[in-house]
């Protein structure tokens, strides 16, 4: 059976035993030096970020940034409203593919790279993060780590069945290095943080 | 395998016939060396990462049998269907029967270089199954019938208005549309298509974690999650050395991963797959194909570290001016040319030489693999082995001939002074190959050695 080959050829050819590393530190910033790099890099990579006091701040923003499209849904109890809908799950995927906008709560976000972290259970269905036209994410400001080493360290042992960092709306350079936003998946990406 | 066609020195010339694209193609890829550099230096960190992602890995390959067992435990455990594939056949196969099994004639794939090595999409053409690449760059090099010419820019080598004819020819865009935005509107529309009809999927996998049976894809696109979220069926591809021990190395890997390959910050997304959603079948393919050969090989074994950002090919000089596709390899570049030779050493015995052995892949390498020092020793085995070529045989005899004797060595010198003084022509012509795509030099009046004796008494 190849899997035993496989394992035999590796034990008689992997070299003794190399002792891994130890842990990289982890960085402490001030929150707001946090929220100003967080919000540069995510400019720079094509998102758009808005600041807010609070909360409720957030609802009037959405609803005047995409008034015109026609499916909202929110997987955010608090947002959800006459003109944005809540989520409903139907288990066939495709069922989302007409989807404009999706609004996301994410509890993890990274400041050097401005990706946000979800876990499935937070996406209602695995597919529409990225099968929407347009993302929106909402992220409390407590929520904004260092680095990517804070924020596995924060994620630890967490049990989840997917997850993903999401930095940026969705895109490609491959014709001659041109950056394009809207490769497959969505065209921009919307963040809210708040305090 | 198919029988080899040319040698990389063969291959270049091809390319090099077009001066004025060598240089659009040298100088876009130094770009994405420079943004590269800007982004590494903004963390100044960034050594330490290096080096403790090299050393992460020395710790994977010096026990990657028991994470093997730990990861596929996990794996299974998280509900993952897990293969082992002892070769490039038998992954082909692997991938083959899941698909029969399930009566799906149809594959929406993203980006793999491991299926490339192992010729999937003509394996399962031949058995009458379609497959459509969904990343952009291989979409394009697949419409036009091309391997892809770089690990992470797959179609790197093609300008605007070449794929603006592929696209007029095969997804109905207008005649003559050259513009980026439009084409890749046109990509989108046909391949988000493709996605919502495909009931099986296969992705690449960029990390696989020992620890706790998940693996990890980074896209730009989305197309491996817009693929495997809406197929029926998963099934993932990864090289056994893929594996990292645990999930906050994570942490050190995707800093170094995109900020190595194009600049940015992080890939747009670092996708984790724990288990299958609900109602869907998940495969996760293990592949040897060679590996465990090269693990044997202690000058050699450090090439099995390579996380496959190409940074080692946009630095290298002779890289951007030869092309992807004068490798002659799946994996072009410095990479590729330390890892083919394992695979089939008289196929592949002109990839080391192509080199200068400058040493700026290694410079770059984000596992810090040395690699010009493996180029530099796949040489000695490849000639000791009796495979260079014999114009490369016959005149490293008579190099050998002329150092070793002073005497000849003078007389030589003087004798080269003289042709290239009197009769350039005898050496500016094409028959000999350092003449192409230069000029000779001009001819000192001394050596240095008769100007030693007459100036330092």
């Amino acid at each position: 059976m190849s899997r035993d080959k496989i394992l035999a050829a590796l034990r008689q050819n992997q070299p003794e035993l190399v002792p891994l590393p130890a842990a990289m530190p982890l960085e402490r910033v001030e929150i707001l030096e946090l929220q100003a790099k967080f919000k540069a890099m995510a400019e720079g990579i094509g998102s758009t970020v808005h600041l807010v006091d609070e909360f409720a701040a957030i609802h009037p923003l959405i609803t005047a940034r995409f008034s015109g499209e026609k499916r909202i849904v929110s997987t955010i109890k608090e947002l959800v409203s006459a003109g944005i809908p809540a989520f409903e799950f139907d288990s066939d995927p495709h069922s989302y593919e007409d989807v404009d906008v999706a609004i996301f709560k994410s509890n993890l976000g990274v400041a050097e790279n401005s990706a946000l972290w979800l876990t499935e259970d937070q996406m209602g269905i695995r597919v529409l993060p990225f099968i929407t036209q347009h993302i929106v994410m909402v992220v409390p400001l407590s929520a904004i780590v260092p680095d990517m080493h804070t924020a596995y360290q924060k994620i630890g042992e967490a049990e989840y069945d997917f997850g993903t960092f999401i930095a940026g709306p969705s895109k490609t350079a491959d014709i001659e290095q041109s950056l394009i936003l809207g490769a497959h998946g969505p065209r921009s990406m919307t963040i809210f943080i708040y305090a | 395998m198919s029988a080899p066609t040319k040698t990389h020195p063969e291959l270049s010339a091809v390319f090099n016939k077009d001066e004025e694209r060598v240089n659009w193609h040298d100088e876009t890829l130094w770009w994405i060396r420079q943004k590269r550099d800007k982004s590494a230096n903004s963390i100044p960190e960034w050594e330490v990462l290096r080096e403790k992602a090299s050393q992460i890995k020395s710790n994977a390959l010096s026990n990657l049998a028991g994470y093997l067992v730990s990861f596929e435990e996990k794996a299974k455990a998280n509900g993952i269907i897990v293969h082992w594939a002892a070769d490039a056949q038998e992954h082909n196969q692997i991938v083959h029967q899941i698909l029969q099994k399930h009566g799906i004639r149809q594959l929406v794939k993203s980006k793999s270089m491991l299926t490339e090595e192992c010729h999937l999409n003509e394996y399962l053409e031949k058995q009458g199954l379609e497959v459509i690449d969904s990343d952009l760059g291989e979409r394009i090099v697949q419409l036009a019938k091309e391997p892809p010419s770089h690990i992470v820019l797959p179609c790197i080598h093609k300008k605007k208005e070449e794929i603006g004819d592929l696209f007029h020819q095969y997804l109905g865009v207008a005649a003559g549309t050259s513009d980026p935005q439009i084409l890749t509107e046109a990509a989108r529309v046909h391949l988000r298509e493709t996605f919502l009809t495909r009931k099986a999927a296969l992705t690449g996998v960029n990390f696989a974690i020992a620890e706790t049976g998940e693996f990890v894809v980074c896209t730009n696109e989305g197309n491996a999650d817009m693929g495997a979220h809406l197929a029926d069926v998963h099934i993932a591809c990864m090289g056994i050395e893929k594996i990292i021990p645990k999930r906050k190395h994570l942490g050190v890997f995707l800093r170094l991963l995109a900020r190595s390959a194009t600049g940015q910050p992080i890939t747009t997304y670092s996708s984790h797959f724990k288990k299958p959603r609900a109602g869907q079948e998940m495969h996760l393919v293990l592949v040897d194909n060679g590996r465990t050969i090269q693990m044997g090989r202690e000058d050699f074994r450090a090439s099995l570290k390579c996380i496959r950002c190409g940074a080692c090919m946009n630095t290298c000089p002779v890289y951007r001016r030869s092309g992807g596709h004068s490798y002659h390899n799946a994996i072009s570049g410095p990479i590729g040319a330390i890892l083919a030779p394992n695979l089939d050493r008289e196929k592949y015995a002109d990839l080391p030489f192509a080199s200068t052995l400058c040493g700026s892949c290694t410079n770059v390498c984000p596992v810090k693999i040395d690699i010009h020092q493996q180029l530099y020793k796949w040489r000695q085995v490849i000639v000791q082995e009796g495979y260079a070529t014999s114009a490369k045989k016959m005149s490293m005899k008579i190099m050998n001939y002329t150092l070793s004797s002073p005497g000849v060595y003078r007389t030589a010198g003087k004798a080269g002074r003289w042709v290239l003084k009197y009769i350039p022509f005898a050496v500016n012509n094409h028959f000999n190959p350092w003449y192409k795509q230069r000029d000779m030099p001009e001819v000192p009046k001394e050596s240095f050695g008769e100007w030693y004796k007459k100036n330092v008494k």
